[in-house]
């Protein structure tokens, strides 16, 4: 797993079936990166929608929540819209788990991304990350923890 | 992985039992949410195992995307609260999860007994919606990561939401800290 301290690797997916999105397009905005193993999974789910009612809260922080799974830009449609989520799922499809791989957060048993989170600065910076065992939903604690000591202490200088 | 109640238990809580009971229940709880359907009457025979030695708290923690519904019924329920009936219409939304509409909860508010103009009145009351977001963000920063999640003595109980287990894990709890009776 990507240590705090490390720039984050830049990375472009799908985030809907026509569009791709770059993590560089949100410097400026904190990056709050949600990898899982699967769409549909009970822990996932329930992992999502809370997520999905504590963006208010990330985004009192200037934080934009990403979704990351292996799952094909097509099933995250379908979940996306099933559970009505108003945050970006994207496709680490092809090749399979690339991003996980470079965020040290891939199972190669499994072929499926740990559930891991990461917090990533304006500038880019992993400031704060956390792998929760697989069938525990880490909830949103960590991560509004993370982000008000963000807000407490200046912007690291590269 | 927070696994601390924040805050504890106090004085803008909705207490029912025994308000000194050496065992504390907490239920962070959406009233359109099926598992917390499944939850309320587990609750009750839980309630009845251990009588004066327990108190049992709702806090609210509505999913509103997955349920369009839970936020007003979390209001009512504070609503109702302020004539002094928030546990009679707890009661009434969690056994009829599937008519949360407003005119379903006027009749709710007219079946328990309360005065309705002022029932809808309060259902307006802004006061009141940032009272559940508060249980809401409450809940978040205690680590609740579905509904229903428990509480018990202010750490989070990780076992099965079944009766058994959470009688067990409680008396198991009394022998720790001792029964008052």
């Amino acid at each position: 797993m990507l240590v705090i301290g490390t720039p984050a690797p830049d990375f472009e997916l799908y985030s809907t079936p026509d569009q791709k999105l770059k993590l560089k397009e949100l410097l400026g905005k904190k990056v709050i990166l949600a990898f899982y193993p699967a769409d549909w999974s009970p822990v996932c789910t329930d992992q999502m929608a809370l997520y999905n009612e504590t963006l208010k809260l990330f985004s009192k922080h200037n934080a934009q929540l990403i979704g990351i799974s292996v799952d094909s830009k097509w099933s995250h449609l379908a979940f996306s819209q099933s559970r009505r989520l108003h945050f970006p799922l994207l496709a680490d499809f092809e090749p399979k788990g690339q991003v996980a791989k470079m965020y040290g957060v891939y199972d190669e048993r499994e072929g499926i991304a740990e559930r891991a989170l990461f917090v990533v600065d304006e500038k880019g910076i992993i400031r704060w990350n956390y792998l929760s065992p697989v069938g525990i939903n880490p909830g949103a604690d960590g991560i509004l923890e993370a982000l008000e000591s963000l807000d407490k202490v200046p912007v690291l200088q590269k | 992985m927070s696994t601390l109640l924040k805050p504890p238990v106090n004085s803008t809580d909705h207490i029912r039992g025994n308000s000194n009971a050496p065992l504390e229940l907490v239920e962070y709880g959406d009233f359109e949410c099926s598992d917390c359907g499944h939850a309320y009457p587990i609750i009750k025979t839980i309630q009845q195992a251990l009588g004066d030695d327990l108190k049992f708290v709702f806090r609210n923690f509505p999913l509103t995307q997955i349920h369009p519904h839970a936020v007003n019924a979390a209001v009512a329920a504070e609503a109702a609260a302020l004539q002094n009936k928030f546990w009679e219409m707890h009661d009434m939304i969690l056994q009829n999860q599937k008519h949360l509409e407003s005119e379903d909860l006027l009749l709710y508010a007219i079946k328990i007994g309360l005065d309705p103009n002022q029932f809808e009145n309060d259902m307006q009351n802004n006061a009141l919606r940032a009272k559940v977001e508060a249980d809401f963000e409450s809940g978040v920063r205690s680590g609740v990561n579905r509904t229903p999640s428990f509480f018990i003595n202010g750490v989070k109980y990780e076992g099965a939401s079944e009766a058994n287990e959470l009688i067990y894990y409680l008396k198991n709890k009394l022998s720790e800290v001792g029964s008052n009776f």
